[in-house]
């Protein structure tokens, strides 16, 4: 195994626990909606809040990384340049989330100065970081990418895909650039603000995640490259083609000119059209070789990945980004409906799939397969099938009550909090996010052990491949 | 045929982002216009001197903010640079309070608290007559009180900051936001 690998599982490894960490804090941030007076005045809603979607990002940067990691050495042929700086940066990050976290947890905030800003909270949705850290997370982003060009560069084998990483990573590290400002002007404010998340999460994650699942499909099904990457071209031509004025989805009502209802509508109603190219290429792909991969898990969790892109991003994007719904489900739990569905669906399964192949490789398996990792596939999906039913029910109850038909005050808002439906929905949330708990327990589990066992009990698919 | 050839769709893709990028920075340019405080759809800092309302235009087919005659906050008069200054320290209590991270503004954010895009505006505050209104909301700010399902926590906010925040709720309620919310206030009018 190169080192770059064994950094890959470290990432992966630190990945898993900030994921842990974010089901708890998910479930904490539910409880107030069901309980008025948790926590009031001790450790508030919006803390559970920035602690949860904040270690919703590093985990994911970090499952990404780790995936780059991984399969960067085999890309190449070598050994990753400038691995020894890789492997300290992998402990800058980590010291600097365990910091941040520590300060968000008993700080929580500060005065209204710049020292907050700088080493206390910077209160931007997503970037709440402190400005040191986010320096931190820069540097961190710098010599990942420094690590991917320079082993390009003393490689001769300079794929496809590996170019598309290269050129990929250029916005996807200047966007992060976003983090620092603190401007007066609000629709100024959420202009640039957007620019970082829209175009990470709709344009240059999407094309991340193409890399990483490209490489995946190769080594799971060994799809050829010139397929994969002809796939790869087309969904680069076709996110980008519609996500970077999708981005107008937006500026509907953020005091931008009202130009960007028609732009961002059209444009944005046609990005879940690569999600479904996604779709068919990897039925496709795994159709041709029956379902019949050794790493059985891996498979399941990839093709997870396509589905959930295309229904959670695609379908559940395009229900409400038309301006005319828009109005009404603007800022609701449609919104966070969406939200997890979306983020599960592209990146999270990808991330797992990833973190299989990992498993496998490092214990010197082909094949992978189980009881544990089922019952974990089967309570993690169930689980946010659950909470985005429940959201998406109480999220359209809110945008039919409380925005149309109530007109968004605070006397809206409060009639809201009485609906029934409403209400069903926050608890429907927060039982199906404990059954996503125990999923994620389950898939520690697995992982931990998968591979580990008898050998007759992981070898069996390859038999059942044979016959 | 030319389609089986990742060189015939790397062109494209490479086509596509350059196209697309440059019709975005050309949009940009025009609405960053716009928004800059004085442009077409977000008023100058000074506002907060004027009474301010929401009402439906029937050209437009939407909800417009209206700016009105002068109508002070907290008695005193603002020139544009001290309205600057108070609404900037407004957007810092903003954020380091992560007041985000509950409410929504301008629709983003979060969905635990009510929407603030035009709270300066909401019937709880139009109760209060003229100046009234602005002590009213930062008393509440420094103070919350329940008067629905979940409260607001106590935030430490100083009187400075809890007035900054609401010049900044003022200021923001005048901006035009294409119509969102819809018919804000309506369903309540008295
Ligand atoms: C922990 C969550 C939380 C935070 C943080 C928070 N709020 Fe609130 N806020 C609430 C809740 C909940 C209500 C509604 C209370 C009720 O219904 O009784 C509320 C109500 C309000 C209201 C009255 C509602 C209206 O529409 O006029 C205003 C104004 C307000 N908050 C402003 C702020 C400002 C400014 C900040 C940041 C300095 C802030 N809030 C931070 C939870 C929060
Ligand atoms: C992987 C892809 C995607 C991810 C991870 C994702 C994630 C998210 C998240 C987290 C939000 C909430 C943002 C916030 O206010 O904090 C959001 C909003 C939104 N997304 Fe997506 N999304 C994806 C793709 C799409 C697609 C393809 C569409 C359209 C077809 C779409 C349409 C929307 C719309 C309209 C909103 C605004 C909701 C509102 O007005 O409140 N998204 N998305
Ligand atoms: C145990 C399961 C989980 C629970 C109970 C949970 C709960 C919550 C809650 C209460 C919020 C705050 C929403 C608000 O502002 O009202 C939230 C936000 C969010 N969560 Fe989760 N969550 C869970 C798992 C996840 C997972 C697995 C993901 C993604 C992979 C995710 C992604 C998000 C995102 C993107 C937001 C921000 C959405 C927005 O503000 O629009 N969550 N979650
Ligand atoms: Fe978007």
């Amino acid at each position: 195994m190169y080192r770059s690998q064994r950094l890959a599982l470290r990432y992966l490894t630190a990945a898993m626990v900030l994921f842990g960490l974010m089901v708890v804090f998910g479930i904490l941030a539910s409880i107030y909606y069901v309980h008025p007076t948790f926590l009031l005045n001790t450790f508030n809603f919006n803390t559970a809040k920035i602690l949860h979607i904040n270690t919703l990002i590093i985990w994911h940067l970090m499952g990404f990384f780790g995936a780059v990691y991984w399969f960067l050495p085999g890309e190449t042929g070598r050994e990753v340049e400038g691995i020894a700086l890789a492997e300290i940066m992998f402990w800058v990050f980590c010291a600097a989330v365990a910091i941040v976290a520590a300060v968000f947890i008993f700080v929580q905030y500060g005065a209204s100065d710049e020292f907050s800003m700088w080493f206390i909270n910077q209160g931007r949705k997503y970037v709440e970081a402190p400005r040191w850290a986010a320096i931190g997370i820069l540097a961190v982003a710098l010599v990942f990418g420094y690590n991917v060009v320079a082993s390009a560069v003393k490689s001769t084998r300079r794929s496809g895909i590996l170019m598309v990483l290269i050129f990929d990573l250029i916005p996807l590290v200047v966007l992060y650039l976003d983090a620092f400002p603190a401007m007066t002007d609000m629709s100024k404010d959420l202009f640039w603000w957007w620019w970082l998340v829209h175009l990470w999460v709709e344009a240059t994650w999407e094309i991340l995640i193409g890399c990483i699942m490209a490489w995946a499909l190769m080594e799971l099904l060994g799809t050829s490259r010139r397929v994969v990457e002809s796939w790869l071209y087309v969904e680069v031509a076709l996110v980008l083609g519609t996500g970077i004025l999708g981005l107008g989805h937006h500026y509907f009502w953020i005091g931008t000119p009202g130009y960007w209802l028609g732009i961002g509508g059209f444009f944005s109603a046609l990005e879940p059209l690569p999600l479904l190219g996604m779709v068919i290429h990897a039925i496709y792909d795994s159709g041709t070789r029956h379902l019949r991969a050794g790493n059985r898990p891996a498979l399941y969790w990839t093709l997870a990945e396509a589905f959930g892109n295309f229904i959670g991003a695609g379908v559940w994007g395009f229900m409400m980004t038309l301006p005319q719904i828009n109005l009404y489900s603007h800022g609701t739990q449609w919104t966070a409906s969406h939200g997890h569905f979306a983020f599960w669906g592209a990146y999270s399964c990808g991330v797992i799939a990833v973190l299989y192949l990992a498993v496998a490789g490092s214990r010197e398996r082909k094949a992978l397969d189980g009881r544990a990792w089922k019952w974990s596939f089967a309570l993690l999906n169930l689980g946010m099938l659950g909470m985005v039913g429940g959201l998406l029910v109480a999220g359209m109850d809110q945008a039919f009550f409380e925005r149309a038909l109530g007109g968004s005050t605070w006397g809206a808002f409060i009639a809201l909090q009485h609906r029934p439906w409403y209400v069903e929905g926050m608890w429907t949330r927060m039982g199906f996010g404990v059954l996503f708990a125990a999923g994620y327990a389950m898939l520690m589990y697995d992982v931990l052990t998968i591979g580990k066992r008898r050998r007759g009990e992981a070898e069996e698919p390859l038999k059942e491949a044979a016959a | 045929m030319y389609t089986r050839d990742p060189a015939f769709w790397r062109a494209g893709a490479i086509a596509s982002t350059l196209f697309m990028s440059a019709v975005l920075v050309i949009l940009a340019v025009n609405s960053l216009d716009a928004i800059t405080p004085g442009g077409s759809h977000v008023p100058l800092y000074d506002v907060i001197n004027n009474q301010i309302s929401y009402s439906y235009d029937s050209a437009r087919g939407e909800y417009v903010p209206k700016i009105g005659g002068q109508e002070l906050l907290f008695n005193h008069e603002y020139s544009e640079t001290e309205a600057k200054a108070l609404i900037g320290k407004g957007k810092m209590v903003i954020q380091s309070r992560a007041c985000m991270d509950c409410h929504t503004f301008f629709g983003n954010g979060a969905y635990y608290a009510p929407d603030l895009t035009r709270a300066w505006l909401d019937p709880v505050w139009a109760e209060y007559p003229g100046t009234k209104r602005g002590d009213a909301m930062a008393a509440f700010l420094m103070h919350p009180f329940r008067l629905g399902y979940h409260e607001m926590p106590n935030l430490h906010l100083s009187r400075d900051e809890a007035q900054a925040a609401v010049a900044y709720l003022k200021w923001m309620s005048a901006v035009d936001t294409n119509g969102f919310p819809n018919g804000f206030g309506v369903a309540q009018a008295k």
